[in-house]
């Protein structure tokens, strides 16, 4: 009898899983199932060219339709999962409908972390996750000419840049006393705060809200900005609801092993919204990122497949605002020293981080060079000496 | 629109027809063309859509920005004066007929 794989999810996690199952000569059937209408499209673009205005709807399709018809992929747009039933290995839809599975892939990914004051959750918010949300943006942006965003992670800032590139009054909000806190050291988050602000943003840091009206936000200082656009980028929470229903274990994030399998062995989860052990991070955690689902989604085929190989890939981020173009390679958390190759006055330079004397991350502002070079060097456990990372006729990697 | 042609590093050839303005990594991975990887969907941050361009059409394509030379030295496969990074070249009128290879890896 054919073998079915069904996907929850149309991401960069689910689209990858779909087409390494073909590359893969996986000859069941496929279902991926999305509850969004469009036509699967690539996320990460949404804050930066299609808002820009550079890249069209068109242009972030992950596959032409027909690709899923060619490859016999039945794809399942606008629909949603009620339950998963693992005992049954089947699956239900919000309209009845049953689909058994031999294999379940889920990359349900991650929805926003809605802003509260006091507990309560604020009206009138523009969070960005999806295509939808991207166009309502789009169209709020184009009637307003003061933009408040709240929070300076990458998203917030990829909005903040793009907002006044648009000849907007912006400005951000942000709790911690730098931007991008969590994952940048000051020498790089300085870079972009002084970037932004020459670029006519106005930044405020360790800075609390008191109150969000219909047109303004009035913060705990006293002072009341006003802001025809509220946006927010404070962070994202994994779609865990239909596998922790199931009985699946959930721990920030569905819990899953090496070849990413669930506590049930035929229901694998990838992507944002799984939890890992991540060699390079040397504990577990999320990520959210491209490579972490793409990586992640071979993985878990590849085992379908009965061709087991067990995650182990750097991870890497970007983010791009303005003229900066930051590439990150492995996770810079718990390192002990830092080299900087280049010349951080002209904003091209590399922080390569190590920990006793081992090179676990690199962060590369317009050297992206270094960063193809890092991805490798960390890949293979090779680490460069300091003398050699600082001199820059030497080529690495 | 102009037709592209693709050719696999195993020889298969596609021709499509793309839009102007599309890029040429646009081009492959939504038509299923094997060896386009295109991870960063088209920041100039991954080097995963490396081609080989004809050389005939070579001089009717955009100037190589630093960024993008800089990050064809890193890319997997040997980098050759015809290299360029699929999402950097955008379909024109004048490209009309262009053959693009495939390394045999991202």
């Amino acid at each position: 009898m054919k073998q079915k794989v069904v996907i929850i999810g149309a991401g960069h996690g689910g689209i990858q899983a779909a087409s390494s199952l073909c590359e893969e000569g996986f000859e069941g059937e496929i279902v991926l199932i999305s509850d969004e209408k469009e036509m699967p499209y690539q996320k990460p673009p949404l804050s930066k060219g299609f808002l820009q205005g550079k890249q069209t709807e068109d242009a972030i399709l992950f596959r032409s339709v027909n690709f899923y018809q060619n490859n016999n992929i039945s794809l399942r747009l606008g629909t949603r999962v009620r339950k998963i039933e693992p005992n049954n290995y089947q699956i239900e839809l919000e309209n009845g409908t049953f689909i058994p599975y031999n294999f379940l892939i889920i990359a349900t990914g991650t929805s926003n972390r809605k802003l509260a004051i006091d507990g309560k959750i604020v009206e009138n918010i523009y969070y960005l996750r999806s295509l939808v949300d991207a166009k309502n943006i789009e169209q709020k942006l184009s009637e307003s000419q003061n933009i408040v965003v709240i929070g300076g992670g990458f998203i917030g800032l990829e909005l903040a840049a793009l907002a006044t590139e648009k000849g907007k009054n912006v400005t951000v909000i942000e709790a911690q006393s730098r931007l991008m806190e969590r994952v940048l050291p000051a020498i790089v988050s300085n870079v972009f705060c002084e970037t932004h602000q020459k670029n006519g943003v106005r930044i405020l840091l360790q800075t609390a809200i008191e109150h969000i009206s219909d047109k303004e936000v009035i913060l705990k200082k006293g002072e009341s900005i006003k802001a025809d656009l509220i946006l927010a980028g404070i962070g994202v929470i994994p779609e865990i609801s239909l596998a922790s229903e199931a009985g699946i274990t959930c721990e920030n994030g569905v819990l899953v092993n090496e070849y990413q399998q669930t506590n049930y062995p035929n229901i694998y989860a990838i992507g944002d919204c799984a939890n890992h052990f991540n060699a390079f991070a040397n504990k577990n955690l999320r990520l959210e990122s491209v490579q972490n689902a793409v990586d992640q989604a071979k993985v878990a085929v590849n085992h379908i497949l009965g061709k087991p190989q067990t995650y182990y890939m750097v991870p890497w981020f970007w983010t791009n605002q303005y003229q900066l173009k930051l590439q990150m390679a492995g996770i810079n958390t718990d390192y002990d020293q830092t080299v900087i190759r280049g010349d951080i006055d002209i904003h091209k330079f590399s922080v390569f981080y190590y920990k006793n004397h081992q090179l676990i991350a690199v962060d590369s502002l317009n050297r992206p060079a270094d960063h193809l070079a890092a991805r490798k060097l960390i890949q293979n456990g090779i680490s460069p000496t300091f003398e050699q990372v600082a001199d820059l006729t030497l080529k690495l990697g | 629109m102009p037709q592209i042609t693709y050719i696999e590093n195993n020889g298969t050839e596609h021709q499509v027809e793309l839009p102007l303005g599309a890029t040429l990594m646009e081009g492959a991975v939504q038509n299923d063309i094997k060896g386009i990887v295109a991870e960063c969907g088209g920041s100039c941050m991954c080097a995963t859509c490396h081609v080989y361009i004809d050389e005939q059409f070579l001089d009717l394509l955009p100037e190589m920005e630093e960024e993008e030379d800089e990050m064809l030295d890193g890319a997997t496969a040997e980098r050759r004066d015809n290299s360029r990074l699929g999402c950097q070249v955008r379909v024109s009128k004048q490209l009309d007929g262009i053959i693009v290879r495939i390394p045999e890896k991202q």
